[in-house]
């Protein structure tokens, strides 16, 4: 730091004055930066334009087929060129409701736990091997899940919310295998805790230390505290946290095709086999049959991408015009 | 005068009635509370100790550096060869739009251009191997390259946030100094501010590397090359790497594939871990020496 710094005294400090020369050197170099600086920015901003494009173009063939009935079509047959993601969208929507029900509250007690349980070592731990949780690949989560997690839930967790809740559909007879929209499901949430819950850690630190006091002061137990400060001061934030750990929820691909089974249904227990947009893709793209094949799938890809980029300006939306916003926008 | 309205003075000092309901309802939202934090360390401890008891004894000189049938070292290879090339792209690109950011922001370009980066980071892997597909694999062949373009557009943003974090931690009096040195801005920023940053850059950097190492997806598509007998140099043919074979085996079903992919995962996940708490460390250290 100090030896850049003389580094740069030493050059400058060459001459009484600036020869025309050098001048004129630095002000080319000042516009040069500039320019590959703003070039960079372009080529992000051409990336996002270009995979929009791509994708949009792979789709065409199955867009001008099926139009937009494709969204909500449930045959999926390649053999007979006949697609439709009715099936898909709902394994999607089903698996993602159930990651987010179980994984939000979860990790907004986690955040909680860390801004205002932890005592300062716990908290500098625990903090760190939540978001490890998210550095595991997802192709060995979703190998743990196909080996490790789906057996014990097909012999344990299946039948005993069988067992308690059988009188609810969604928790029909357990299956031959564990592969299910459960498994996926609970996948998922292992997937989108750490995400929410750093989030939600960072709001809950922003939250003012003298309204918490004042609360506390005034008798507040510990919970009152959250419930009627914490919380409500940051909504809007843990919201569009939680849309951003939907967003990830919607669109992985690797470990839901690992563990979901690839069943081609609407069922309406949580135990069958099922699939979802993004595992289909995973699934079938390598061994697409035909050109409509491939179509169906890119078409697959632009309602993921539309979902996908709809729940992120969602939640940048929600956090700036409900205030918290630096908070979020990460 | 009814003996009611005089307090009892030998009344216990526990606390009773509603306000021992109201700490009951507190005490039991903070277990709660821990539990859910417990939960959560509990599924990290669990994956990796499955991990690693079933990938240890696959672990060997041979395994990591022979190829099939004894060993991974091509896919070892091609992960590496193709994560260093997306990180020779993401790099400079992020950091330019770090410093541009910092150095040159106004609300006008700032904006937008964190729009891109979060649009960026939002975007399901799956997509991106759908697009490196569409634009460089489709009528052409597989390569890893294709998966490296992929990997770079991973790295990118988060290269570029972190870079910018780190890039504002470095003391406005540093910048100062050199304006009143009369040091043009372009070399104030490469001799002062980039080489000040520069630690909490590569860290971000390496950071950014073990998120991308691991993603499969992309790779499904671009670079699935499942011989996995010979090493593949060239960027331009499809190189076999260990996610996509990971994924291979976890969906053939045979237990001796299963035990191979646990050895791969064991490989991945150490090197991911290491990575990311070792950076996570130094990045904390430079933050910390920045703003002290």
């Amino acid at each position: 730091m100090s030896v850049a710094a003389s580094t740069a005294v030493r050059e400058a400090g060459h001459g009484h004055r600036v020869s025309p020369l050098r001048k004129r050197a630095d002000q080319l170099g000042d516009r040069m930066l500039f320019g590959i600086c703003v070039l960079a920015a372009l080529i992000a901003a051409a990336a996002i334009v270009l995979v929009g494009y791509q994708i949009i173009h792979g789709a065409s063939p199955a867009i001008s087929k099926f139009g937009i009935g494709f969204v909500y079509e449930t045959t999926w047959q390649p053999n007979f060129g006949e697609f439709g993601a009715g099936v898909l969208l709902f394994g999607t929507a089903v698996t993602s409701a159930f990651a987010l029900l179980l994984g939000a509250p979860i990790a907004v007690a986690i955040g909680l736990f860390l801004t205002l349980l932890a005592p300062g070592h716990v908290r500098s731990v625990i903090g760190p091997l939540v978001e490890l949780l998210a550095a595991i690949p997802s192709v060995i989560l979703g190998f743990w899940g196909l080996l490790v997690l789906a057996p014990f839930v097909h012999e344990h967790i299946e039948p005993f919310l069988h067992g308690a809740f059988g009188f609810i559909p969604i928790f029909g007879d357990p299956q031959t295998t564990g592969l299910s929209f459960f498994t996926a499901g609970l996948i998922l949430t292992l997937m989108v805790i750490p995400i929410i819950a750093s989030i939600s850690r960072d709001l809950f630190q922003s939250v003012p230390p003298e309204l918490q006091d004042g609360a506390a002061a005034l008798g507040a137990t510990r919970w009152e505290v959250v419930r009627g400060i914490v919380l409500p001061t940051t909504s809007s934030g843990v919201i569009a946290a939680s849309i951003l750990g939907l967003g990830r929820a919607l669109g992985e691909a690797i470990a839901v095709s690992q563990v979901i089974g690839a069943g081609f249904e609407i069922k309406n227990s949580l135990f069958e086999t099922g699939n979802t947009l993004a595992a289909q893709i995973a699934l079938q793209f390598p061994g697409a049959l035909t050109e409509l094949h491939k179509a169906s799938l890119y078409y697959c890809g632009v309602m993921l991408l539309v979902i996908g980029i709809a729940a992120n300006l969602l939640a940048q939306w929600i956090g700036r015009r409900f205030g918290y916003a630096g908070a979020v926008a990460r | 005068m009814s003996p009611a309205s005089v307090p009892d003075p030998m009344a216990p000092l526990t606390p009773s009635g509603n306000l021992r309901r109201r700490q009951l309802v507190s005490r039991v939202a903070e277990i709660a509370a821990t539990a859910a934090a417990v939960l959560a360390v509990a599924a990290l401890a669990l994956v990796i100790y499955s991990v690693v008891i079933r990938g240890a004894k696959k672990i060997s000189l041979d395994f990591i550096f022979t190829a099939a049938p004894t060993g991974v070292g091509p896919m070892l290879l091609g992960t590496l060869e193709i994560a260093l090339i997306a990180t020779l792209m993401a790099m400079p690109i992020g950091v330019l739009i770090a410093l541009l950011l910092t150095e040159y922001s106004s609300a006008r370009v700032a904006r937008p251009l964190k729009l891109v980066l979060d649009l960026l980071n939002g975007l399901p892997s799956i997509i991106l191997g759908l697009f490196v597909f569409a634009l460089l694999v489709d009528h052409k062949q597989q390569s890893g390259f294709a998966g490296a373009v992929a990997l770079a557009i991973i790295e990118l943003p988060l290269i570029a946030r972190g870079s910018q974090e780190v890039l504002q931690l470095v003391p406005g009096s540093l910048r100062e100094a050199s304006d009143a040195l009369g040091v043009a801005r372009w070399r104030s920023v490469l001799t002062v501010v980039l080489p000040t940053a520069l630690g909490g850059i590569v860290t971000s950097t390496v950071l950014a590397v073990a998120r991308a190492a691991g993603e499969t997806a992309p790779l499904i598509l671009a670079s699935s090359n499942f011989d996995g007998k010979s090493f593949v140099l060239n960027p331009f043919e499809a190189m076999p790497n260990v996610p996509t074979w990971i994924y291979k085996l976890s969906e053939e079903g045979n237990s001796e594939g299963f035990n191979e992919a646990w050895g791969m995962s064991l490989l991945l996940v150490s090197f991911i871990l290491l990575a990311s708490l070792g950076a996570r460390a130094l990045l904390a250290r430079s933050k910390r020496k920045l703003s002290s």
